[in-house]
């Protein structure tokens, strides 16, 4: 039998089976995220199972974040719903205001490595920066892990991403994350996992690496790793490999209405921006919001008519953007800052942009409509190639 | 499972969870009754008054990409949808898809035409209309189970648990 790839090696471990691409294997689950937009369903589905205690309450969280704070009495009973359920299972709960579960999972150590860490929604699967099987799941399985705490998964086959080099300077771990969306398309690592290896991840750091693991999603992908104290098979078998070599890239930008229509920063020069929206588990941590600050900066803060919308992705790194004075800085030029969550990166709360805006967006998603209004229009770039258009008041 | 006939709906490639029930909708309600009204309102405001129960949609490549919502499957099943055919789906879309027994079919759907009737079976679509039979990828083991015994709900209701191994 071949050697085992990263994710065969974890999902062996967790389905105490030689799990290969393409088996369907009941694994045990190590933490599960739930968030307000998937937990009340969860729970309906947790209750029509016949559940009535839940497996392993220590093995779950809930997060309130997809709509902090509730923006209407509907959400507001489904955010009591659950924190009522969560507080007669002792089920932890992070609250309105703490900011995105799954920068939580990370910073509260959940997402532990050589572990499997599922979330109830897409982005899940940010933790393989950390070396885990990380992968979005839906409500029902959520439910199914309450009742159980297992889950089913067929191993996914592996596409290796060797990278080589280093970034050059200006040139940030998004614009890695969306060349290898340009490279792969937004199906092309569908059901696949993305194993990074290769000398250039030695200058890729866990802040680095989590956007990458973020954007894993958007190629369709269900999970992206990292290697760490759990390492491949030297004679793992992949599907396809893709080489990269960071000194080559450029600053890039996807541009409306899909991930993958990605072409260089400069070939979009010139189109008008009338709102920077920097957060989101993609781009809403602290070093994300220092590189669009300096930039913001040097630049004299955003240009008139650009709003400036700031996001912190949890309270801890708004506390950090407080302490080290960066949030007096944004505060001061105008910027709109909002409550540590997801914001309007999804369109359910937040700043929603109006008919015809054009957003510059540190976000992983630029769905028409995707945030509250299909008649605007989302860039995606780096937190810097953003504070830029903003100080420009154009790409 | 029994074979499935119904009237195809016609979409395209990359058809993400978002345009097939938007977010700013699952905020005023979950009830799948409710959020059929508003299926695919981004891309066809006429497609939710004109599906009848039966119906089976048919996309290209990519199908149910982004969010993992689950409303973006509870909706389809709310307007009497019974099955998706796809050249290919995300993942999260497919396992949602199968664990709330809407059947999610891959096969080559490129000449397949809105409106077609189709006959869908375990190992194949029969397209009633043109005469063309088109080979579909086998659901087999555990999503066999749960999509015959109509989600995962039911499956485990049944059994309790998931088998060992």
């Amino acid at each position: 039998m071949a050697g085992q790839t990263l994710s065969e090696n974890i999902l062996s471990a967790k389905s105490g089976s030689d799990a290969h691409a393409g088996d369907v294997v009941v694994c045990t689950v190590d933490h599960a995220l739930g968030t307000d937009g998937s937990t009340p369903m969860a729970i309906d589905y947790f209750h029509a199972m016949g559940g009535t205690r839940v497996a392993h309450p220590s093995r779950l969280v809930f997060a309130l974040d997809h709509y902090a704070p509730a923006p209407n009495r509907a959400i507001a009973q489904l955010h009591q719903r659950i924190r009522d359920f969560a507080a007669g299972q002792g089920i932890e709960l992070w609250d309105v205001g703490e900011g995105i579960g799954h920068q939580l999972m990370i910073e509260s150590g959940r997402a532990v490595p050589g572990g499997l860490v599922v979330g109830a929604d897409s982005h899940a699967v940010t933790y393989g920066a950390l070396n885990c099987f990380a992968t979005g799941i839906g409500s029902s399985d959520l439910a199914a892990i309450m009742l159980c705490g297992r889950i089913w998964l067929r191993v996914p086959e592996s596409i290796q991403v060797r990278l080589s080099g280093c970034l050059p300077d200006g040139v940030y771990p998004k614009d890695l994350a969306l060349a290898l969306a340009r490279e792969l398309g937004a199906g092309g690592a569908s059901y696949q996992a993305l194993e990074f290896c290769g000398p250039g991840l030695d200058s890729l750091d866990v802040e680095d690496r989590l956007v990458l693991a973020n954007f894993a999603v958007e190629m369709g992908a269900k999970n992206a790793i990292f290697p760490g104290a759990v390492q491949p098979d030297a004679d793992a078998v992949y599907v396809r490999r893709v080489d990269i070599d960071l000194d080559s890239l450029t600053s890039l930008v996807a541009l409306p209405h899909q991930v993958d229509r990605v072409t260089a920063l400069a070939d979009a020069a010139g189109i008008p921006v009338h709102m920077a929206y920097l957060g989101t588990c993609t781009g809403g941590r602290v070093r994300d919001f220092h590189q669009a600050l300096a930039v913001l900066k040097s630049g004299g803060g955003p240009a008139p008519g650009v709003q400036l919308v700031v996001t912190p992705a949890s309270r801890t790194v708004l506390e950090t953007l407080a302490r080290d004075g960066s949030l007096a800085d944004f505060v001061s030029m105008g910027a709109v800052v909002v409550t540590p969550g997801c914001g309007s990166c999804c369109g359910t709360c937040g700043a929603i942009p109006g008919d015809g805006v054009n957003v510059i967006s540190t976000a992983n998603r630029n769905f028409k409509g995707r945030m509250g209004n299909s008649s605007a229009a989302i860039y995606l770039a780096s937190p810097a190639s953003c504070a830029a258009a903003a100080v420009r008041g154009i790409i | 499972m029994m074979p499935i006939e119904g009237r195809a709906r016609r979409f395209g490639d990359d058809i993400n969870t978002d345009y097939i029930i938007t977010s700013r909708r699952k905020r005023e309600s979950l009830d799948p009754q409710y959020l059929r009204r508003y299926l695919f309102e981004e891309l066809d405001p006429a497609f939710a008054a004109t599906a009848l129960a039966g119906d089976v949609i048919v996309a290209g490549a990519n199908f149910g990409c982004g969010s993992a919502m689950e409303v973006a499957v509870t909706a389809v099943i709310g307007a009497g949808i019974p099955a998706v055919l796809a050249r290919s789906f995300s993942r999260t879309y497919y396992r949602n898809a199968v664990n709330n027994g809407l059947l999610p079919v891959i096969c080559d759907t490129a000449r397949i035409s809105d409106g077609d009737r189709l006959l869908i079976e375990p190992a194949a679509v029969r397209n009633l209309t043109t005469g063309e039979i088109l080979a579909a990828e086998p659901l087999s083991g555990i999503m066999l189970d749960i999509i015959t015994a109509g989600g995962i709900v039911a499956y485990l209701c049944e059994h309790g648990d998931f088998p060992n191994r």
